[in-house]
């Protein structure tokens, strides 16, 4: 939903600007050993949840327990470690395995293109319309401001379906299929892409639905069924903890027009209005990769995420200060806005004044 | 190659692995497994020289795991360690002890450079059991596998340490040529290896050693005392390695004989970007016009200090965004033009305009 007016002047936008510098500056000057223990033990445990979760496949009776272990396995590995690796958060380390030019995920999506539709355009752009093509991905809509069509009447059809797909979805995002069928770009342009999603498709497929399910020999359907179905919890893990932070009510986006020769105060600002935070607990907070501070992660996409916590703080007292809106909520109540929104969508626009009824600015308290 | 190494070298093992590769579960259980990268385990740490006031030298043992291919006396390995357990800094160093197998033990010997992050942490303050990262041997300046029956090797300060692998090598070979041994060293307090190459001098097995000290009075390094020390010297196979002014003074020396192999460790080749357009470096915004050298040496120029390591396109230490721009790799020659991109600044030279986030 377009705020359209930016709320702060240009000295206050660049005061707010210095504000976050200045809390990027402290975090980056503190970096170290505890945070090199950290990425260090989650990768562990991933590593000893996916161990377990393929040994487990062997022992029926063990059979939900494999694929609970293997979900998480995936989930960690794509969320708070590939994520957060591949944005570079862990790069000071100088550790190759923890390298956002070297770190490859267990996801269908290859490393290198996630980086270049994530990190630089979602991130660089964040819900500027026309630029992110994060808002909806191409398939969705999720803003008044993307024209209707009777076809986003089947919006909630493919929001149900790109969840269960959803990293088939991230790995064919870069094809930028809807300005194919645009007439934007050409297919000849994707031939480099599909070589490379291609290439990492077949080994991904090849170890979570021949070798594996082979290696436990007659158990093969049950292996084969259990490692999809690992792949779907991780699927729709991602999905809903993704669209919570970014699509709930309230959060803002932003014209093309206003965005032009943008200061870094309002990258700061659109950032933080174009983003909505989950509340829960220290490990909810882990199995999100800490997406569940998308406010604090899109500030400073770089800084490694479990410091998003301790960074939240300071970010409210900012906010409350500059009378700015902390979009945050329980996951239940930003999952209900998320299906409204996408149901709303589905139809033409109504009255003006519906549209602009459902801000959920939740008062701010530290 | 042992059947466990076949079977985690495996392309099955890979698959099932994917994409994180066999080495990052196995590290897991205990770090000195590994199929594909090289790590080693540090067994000993010796103090070779210790005088007050001078950084120590020390050599460091290490066994390394069992990817390691073993080295030719005469090259490099480079090493990682992980200070205070979160940042890996890499150097070069030079391999001290003889050929070795593969999986076999070998040391390290270096100064505690004052500025040096990695020879301060592993002199000063590593311990046994510490482990650290390796690359695979590196390196042409070897002894060959056919040994010339007369030698000459010529050192200067630290540049000891390849020849003293190679005329180890030669001991344990049993090479019964005549070796010359021509060191030259600040004074007698700085020699490493002093009571080796004092019992090799007295053991009368064919290796005339000199330790040379000139600014003690000892005669400096020309031709004509080369003639008196190994007469026809230019035929004689050769191996120098020291600091770049005397390897240079070799070189005259030996005008362009065949005989002659030298190592120093070289700053990257000057100046191979193109000059012209203008090179603004954006956080501390001082621009200058592009000399065509390094990015690196260009921001130093203007006063700036941007983190470096090996200035040779080794270590990574002085990745910088190039916001912008072309800049060439001047090891490779390969240019590139990619907005917001990660380069080493000590290789890559800009070609006309470029900016950096510097």
């Amino acid at each position: 939903m377009k705020t359209n007016k930016t709320t702060l002047s240009d000295e206050q936008l660049e005061k707010f600007g210095e504000e976050m510098d200045a809390i990027r500056q402290r975090i980056i000057a503190d970096l170290g050993e505890e945070d090199a223990a950290y990425i260090r033990k989650v990768v562990k445990t991933q590593r000893q949840f996916e161990v377990a979760g393929r040994a487990l496949m062997y022992l029926p009776p063990a059979w939900p327990l494999a694929v609970a272990s293997l979900s998480i396995s995936k989930i960690l590995d794509n969320m708070e470690i590939g994520h957060n690796v591949m944005h570079g958060q862990y790069d000071w380390m100088g550790d190759p395995g923890l390298n956002s030019r070297m770190y490859e995920w267990d996801n269908v999506c290859p490393s290198e293109q996630w980086k270049n539709s994530h990190n630089y355009i979602h991130h660089t752009y964040t819900n500027i319309l026309g630029k992110d093509r994060d808002i909806g991905y191409g398939i969705l809509r999720m803003d008044e401001d993307q024209k209707w069509h009777p076809y986003y009447l089947g919006n909630p059809l493919y929001a149900f379906a790109l969840m269960v797909f959803f990293e088939w979805g991230v790995a064919l995002h870069d094809l930028e299929v809807e300005n194919i069928v645009a007439g934007k770009r050409k297919v000849s342009e994707n031939a480099a892409l599909h070589a490379g999603i291609m290439r990492k498709v077949k080994r991904q497929a090849l170890k979570d639905y021949l070798l594996f399910p082979a290696l436990t020999g007659p158990l093969f359907p049950l292996t084969f069924t259990g490692n999809a179905i690992a792949n779907l919890v991780r699927n729709v893990w991602a999905f809903n903890i993704i669209f919570c932070g970014h699509f709930p009510a309230g959060v803002a986006t932003f014209s093309q027009e206003e965005c032009e020769d943008e200061s870094r105060g309002h990258w700061y600002y659109r950032q933080l209005l174009g983003s909505a935070n989950i509340t829960g607990g220290k490990l909810f907070h882990v199995m999100t990769g800490n997406l569940s501070h998308q406010i604090e992660h899109h500030l400073f996409p770089d800084l490694p995420a479990r410091r998003y916590p301790e960074i939240a703080v300071e970010v409210r007292e900012i906010c409350e200060r500059y009378g700015l809106q902390y979009n945050t909520g329980r996951l239940g109540k930003q999952l209900g806005s998320v299906a409204k929104k996408i149901c709303r969508m589905a139809l033409p626009d109504r009255k003006v004044e519906e549209r602009t009824s459902a801000p959920v600015a939740e008062p701010v308290a530290a | 190659m042992g059947l466990a190494t076949t079977v985690l070298r495996s392309k099955a093992l890979a698959a099932l692995t994917s994409p994180h590769g066999v080495d990052r579960y196995l590290e897991q259980v205990n770090p000195m497994w590994a199929a594909h990268e090289v790590r080693a385990r540090i067994v000993d740490i010796h103090r070779e020289v210790d005088v007050p006031g001078h950084p120590p030298v020390a050599t460091i043992t290490l066994q390394p795991t069992s990817t390691w291919r073993g080295h030719r006396a005469g090259q490099h390995v480079q090493l990682g360690v992980e200070v205070d357990g979160a940042r890996r800094t890499t150097r070069v160093f030079t391999i001290s002890s003889p050929d070795s197998h593969a999986g076999d033990r070998f040391t390290v010997t270096m100064r505690a450079n004052p500025d040096g992050v990695v020879s301060r942490y592993l002199v000063e303050r590593a311990r046994p059991g510490t482990m650290v990262h390796l690359s695979q041997a590196q390196g042409e300046f070897v002894l060959p596998d056919r040994v010339p029956e007369r030698i000459l090797f010529i050192s200067g300060g630290s540049g000891i340490t390849p020849v003293m692998s190679m005329l180890r090598s030669l001991q344990r070979r049993t090479h019964r040529g005549h070796v010359t041994f021509l060191h030259y060293a600040q004074s007698p307090e700085h020699q490493i290896f002093a009571d080796e190459l004092d019992e090799i001098r007295r053991s009368g097995h064919g290796i005339d050693v000199h330790l040379l000290h000139p600014e003690l009075g000892d005669p400096n390094l020309s031709p004509a005392y080369l003639e008196r020390l190994v007469p026809g010297y230019r035929d004689v196979a050769t191996w120098a390695c020291g600091p770049a002014p005397m390897i240079e003074g070799v070189q005259a020396a030996y005008a362009d004989s065949d005989a002659l192999r030298v190592e120093y460790f070289k700053p990257p080749r000057a100046a191979t970007g193109e000059a012209g357009g203008t090179v603004s470096f954006e956080r501390s915004g001082k621009s200058a016009d592009n000399t065509g050298a390094s990015l690196l040496e260009q921001a130093e120029a203007l006063g700036l200090k941007p983190e470096f390591g090996c200035r040779m396109g080794i270590c990574f230490s002085c990745v910088s965004k190039k916001t912008d721009g072309t800049v060439r790799n001047v090891l490779t020659g390969e240019e590139s033009s990619l907005p917001d991109e990660d380069v080493r600044i000590c290789v890559s030279a800009p070609v006309g305009d470029c900016s950096v986030d510097l």
